[in-house]
C-alpha cells in the first residue's frame, strides 16, 4: 500500500520544488564549473539540498547526519584535497568521452523517469489486508512517523546488529588504510 | 507531492553524477560525482521507506505481530544511514590514494595516470 501523509498543502508543495531545483542546480554546477573549489562549494549546496529532503520525507534524523558527516566531514575533506593539489589552476576539463556521457546519462534518466511513471507502486498483495488491519497498521505508521529515533536505535541495535559492528570494523580498517597511504 | 516526484529528482541527481563521474578529467571532481550519485541513492531509498509499505513482509519476519512490525517501514533510513557511512569511508580513502598519487607523479588527472599499463 502507499502511505499518504498530510504534507500535501502548497506551502509544502513550494518548499519541495525549491528544494528540487536547488539541488539539481548545484549537482549541474558541481560538474560544470571549470573551477574546482567553486564546484566544492556548489557540492554543499546540493547536500544541503538532500538533507531538506530528508526532512520533507520525515527523516530529520538522517538530515541531521546528512549535515553533520556530508557537509561537516566529507566536503571539508574535499575542499583540503582540491587545494593541496596544484591542478586547482588548470581546472577541471572534460575527456573526450564528454559526449558519449551526456547521451548515455540522458537515456539512463529516460528510462528511469519511464519506468518510475509507469509502475504500479501500490503492491497488490497487501490488498488484501482486512480494514481493521490496515487500520493499526496507518496508526502505526503515524506513530512510527512523529518520532523516528527510538525505532531507528531499536533497529540498529536489535535487527542490523551484525552489519551495524561490521560498519565499525570497515570504519577502523579505513583509519588505518588512510594512515598508511599517507604516511611519508 | 509523492513517491514519483522523489524518484524523478533522484534520478536526474543521478544522472548528472553519471555524467560527471564518465566525463570529467580531475579526480577530485570525478569522487564529488560519485558523492552526488550516493546521494541520489539516499533519497530514494528513504522516499521508498516513507511511501511504499512492505507490510506482508515485515509481518512475516515477525509473525502476526503488527504493533512490532511497522518499525519495519524504517528500513530504509537505516540501509541509508549505511550508505554514508560507507561513503564516508570512501571519500577518505580516495581522497588518500589521490593525494598519494599526487604526490609520486604530480597529477590528479586521471588520464594520466597510466603507471600500471607500463
Amino acid at each position: 500500500m502507499m502511505f499518504e501523509g498530510n504534507e500535501s498543502t502548497l506551502a509544502i508543495d513550494i518548499a519541495f520544488w525549491t528544494i528540487a531545483a536547488s539541488t539539481i542546480i548545484g549537482a549541474i554546477a558541481v560538474v560544470h564549473l571549470k573551477d574546482l573549489f567553486r564546484a566544492a562549494l556548489f557540492l554543499i549546496v546540493s547536500l544541503l539540498g538532500v538533507a531538506g529532503m530528508f526532512i520533507l520525507l520525515r527523516a530529520e534524523f538522517l538530515a541531521a547526519i546528512q549535515v553533520l558527516i556530508y557537509i561537516g566531514a566529507i566536503s571539508i575533506l574535499i575542499i583540503f584535497a582540491i587545494m593541496m593539489t596544484k591542478d586547482m589552476e588548470q581546472g577541471s576539463p572534460f575527456n573526450i568521452l564528454k559526449f558519449p556521457a551526456a547521451l548515455i546519462s540522458i537515456i539512463f534518466c529516460a528510462v528511469c523517469t519511464v519506468i518510475f511513471l509507469s509502475t504500479d507502486w501500490n503492491m497488490s498483495e497487501i490488498a488484501s489486508l482486512d480494514n481493521t488491519l490496515e487500520s493499526i497498521l496507518i496508526d502505526g505508521m503515524a506513530n512510527v512517523f512523529t518520532n523516528t529515533i527510538p525505532y531507528i536505535a531499536r533497529l540498529l541495535i536489535g535487527n542490523f546488529i551484525i552489519t551495524f559492528e561490521i560498519i565499525g570494523v570497515l570504519l577502523l580498517a579505513t583509519i588505518l588504510g588512510a594512515l598508511a597511504l599517507v604516511r611519508e | 507531492m509523492s513517491l514519483e516526484n522523489f524518484l524523478i529528482v533522484s534520478a536526474i541527481i543521478f544522472s548528472i553524477g553519471l555524467y560527471g563521474a564518465l566525463s570529467k578529467r580531475n579526480a577530485i571532481t570525478v569522487l564529488m560525482s560519485i558523492e552526488l550519485m550516493f546521494n541520489a541513492i539516499n533519497i530514494a531509498a528513504v522516499a521508498f521507506s516513507r511511501y511504499v509499505v512492505p507490510a506482508k513482509s515485515t509481518m512475516w519476519m515477525i509473525g502476526d505481530d503488527i504493533e512490532n512490525s511497522v518499525q519495519f517501514v524504517l528500513t530504509g533510513q537505516i540501509f541509508s544511514m549505511f550508505i554514508i557511512t560507507v561513503a564516508a569511508a570512501e571519500v577518505a580513502l580516495g581522497l588518500a590514494i589521490i593525494i598519494a598519487i599526487y604526490r609520486n607523479i604530480r597529477t590528479v588527472s586521471v588520464t594520466n595516470m597510466s603507471e600500471l599499463k607500463k
